[in-house]
């Protein structure tokens, strides 16, 4: 399906410095529906450029980055169980570099 | 994805949920509900009086824009008569500072209100690459971080401020909580959960973001498409403070309530009465409010120029033994402490 991927706040130094990622992602193998979980996976190893420890932490994002589908807190689309679909847009904002 | 509604129009879809209340708004409701909280933190601190001349201290990052955003639109919309501009100061830091002080220059012309920008270079004869270049980067955000501090107040004296706002908020005020622990900063950890500071000097600061969560600010920056900037400081990964917020955005993750939580205890720290403070003085070379006989700029300063960078940053080992064990000097060298006449006194009635 087709994603839009926004990163700002400083994360797009970890993607080549490019706030903005036009991306074709699958579920994987054995899986109906993409989930927030499976896609930062599949951020991880396939457009993260530097330093994974910035962005991710265990299964999650780090805490300090915030996440956002479709211009809504991922709070209200339950967070990693979320269930995304095409043509959604994902903004990942870090708040962790100074202000 | 179902959702939920908007609490409080019921009528738009809900964006966000609020960090403090768990309520769940949309865009419109959030903007309103975030700029009265900080309208009612600036009524109920009485933070400004009509006809003051106020600096809001830019640095072009996302807190001091969404700063800037919102007093100019809550001046005009509550009519504070205010007479509000821009404060920026220029570190030297090429590939930061310069950058973000475009964004500080397009502020002015978004928000049209003035723009002051103050140089290091100017203000002391050294840019931030400069000292960099002396120092290395182990020690280099203390310099910046005590330069920044007077740059700000001597900008503001220059073109006649009546007081300062900065855009700190409650993520900045618990992690300087934390740090002064740590450095076992007494009088530091007493004043720095305050909302106004400086009363008694020239200058006045406020902080009428202290209880906004940070999370909160990005978000209002992001949904009004606010213009600022977000490159890490050139010279900051080492920076001792980005270990503290790492650590309270850990505390946050598993605990909302923790970074409220760590002010509120700032707040609540009673010194023992036998704790010794020290006694606020002016610096005898340039007569900014100082502790010592000599400012922390100056002292600094007089390292640099005489090619001893490291002289102001040594810490201070086995003086002051004062009762409660904890040193309230970190400021100077040991070379520093011996030169100087030990300003501090007892104050038995001190009880913040």
């Amino acid at each position: 399906m087709q994603l839009t991927l926004e990163f700002g706040g400083g994360l797009e130094l970890l993607f080549g410095s490019k706030k903005k990622h036009q991306v074709d992602v699958s579920p994987s193998n054995g899986h109906i529906e993409l989930t927030v979980e499976a896609l930062l996976v599949w951020i991880r190893d396939n457009l993260l450029k530097e330093r994974p420890e910035m962005f991710m932490k265990d299964k999650s994002v780090r805490p300090g980055v915030l996440v956002l589908i479709n211009d809504s807190d991922w709070e209200l689309c339950g967070r990693l169980e979320g269930v995304l679909e095409d043509k959604d847009t994902v903004t990942f904002i870090s708040t962790l570099h100074g202000g | 994805m179902g959702r939920q509604m908007c609490e409080l129009c019921k009528d738009r879809r809900a964006a966000l949920i609020r960090p403090r209340n768990r309520q769940q708004l949309c865009q419109q409701c959030f903007f309103v509900a975030f700029e009265n909280e900080i309208h009612k933190t600036i009524v109920d601190n009485r933070l400004f009086k009509p006809g003051e001349r106020v600096a809001i201290a830019a640095s072009g990052g996302k807190d001091s824009t969404v700063l800037a955003h919102v007093l100019t639109e809550l001046n005009r919309r509550h009519n504070y008569g205010l007479d509000l501009f821009l404060l920026s100061i220029d570190e030297g830091i090429t590939g930061y500072r310069d950058d973000s002080l475009e964004t500080v220059k397009r502020n002015e012309i978004q928000y049209g209100i003035p723009l002051e920008v103050l140089s290091y270079k100017a203000l002391y004869g050294w840019s931030m690459d400069e000292i960099v270049r002396e120092i290395g980067r182990k020690n280099n955000c203390t310099f910046c971080g005590v330069f920044r501090r007077q740059a700000l107040d001597r900008g503001a004296a220059k073109v006649k401020a009546d007081k300062m706002a900065t855009g700190h908020n409650a993520d900045d005020i618990a992690e300087t909580v934390l740090l002064n622990i740590i450095r076992g900063d007494i009088a530091r950890l007493s004043r720095c959960t305050a909302i106004i500071t400086g009363e008694e000097g020239a200058l006045p600061r406020c902080k009428p973001f202290n209880l906004g969560n940070l999370d909160c600010l990005f978000t209002y920056a992001y949904y009004k498409k606010l213009d600022y900037f977000s490159t890490e400081c050139t010279y900051s990964p080492n920076a001792y403070r980005g270990y503290a917020r790492e650590f309270i955005k850990d505390l946050e993750s598993i605990r909302p309530r923790a970074i409220l939580d760590i002010i509120k205890s700032g707040e609540s720290f009673r010194f023992a009465l036998t704790t010794k403070m020290p006694e606020q003085g002016t610096c005898e070379k340039c007569g900014y409010i100082s502790s010592q006989k000599w400012c922390k700029a100056c002292v600094l300063l007089d390292g640099l120029n005489r090619g001893l960078p490291r002289l102001g940053i040594g810490r201070t080992r086995g003086k002051s033994s004062s009762a409660t064990g904890i040193q309230t000097d970190n400021s100077c060298s040991d070379k520093q402490t011996s030169i100087r006449n030990d300003k501090r006194i007892l104050k038995p009635s001190l009880d913040f």
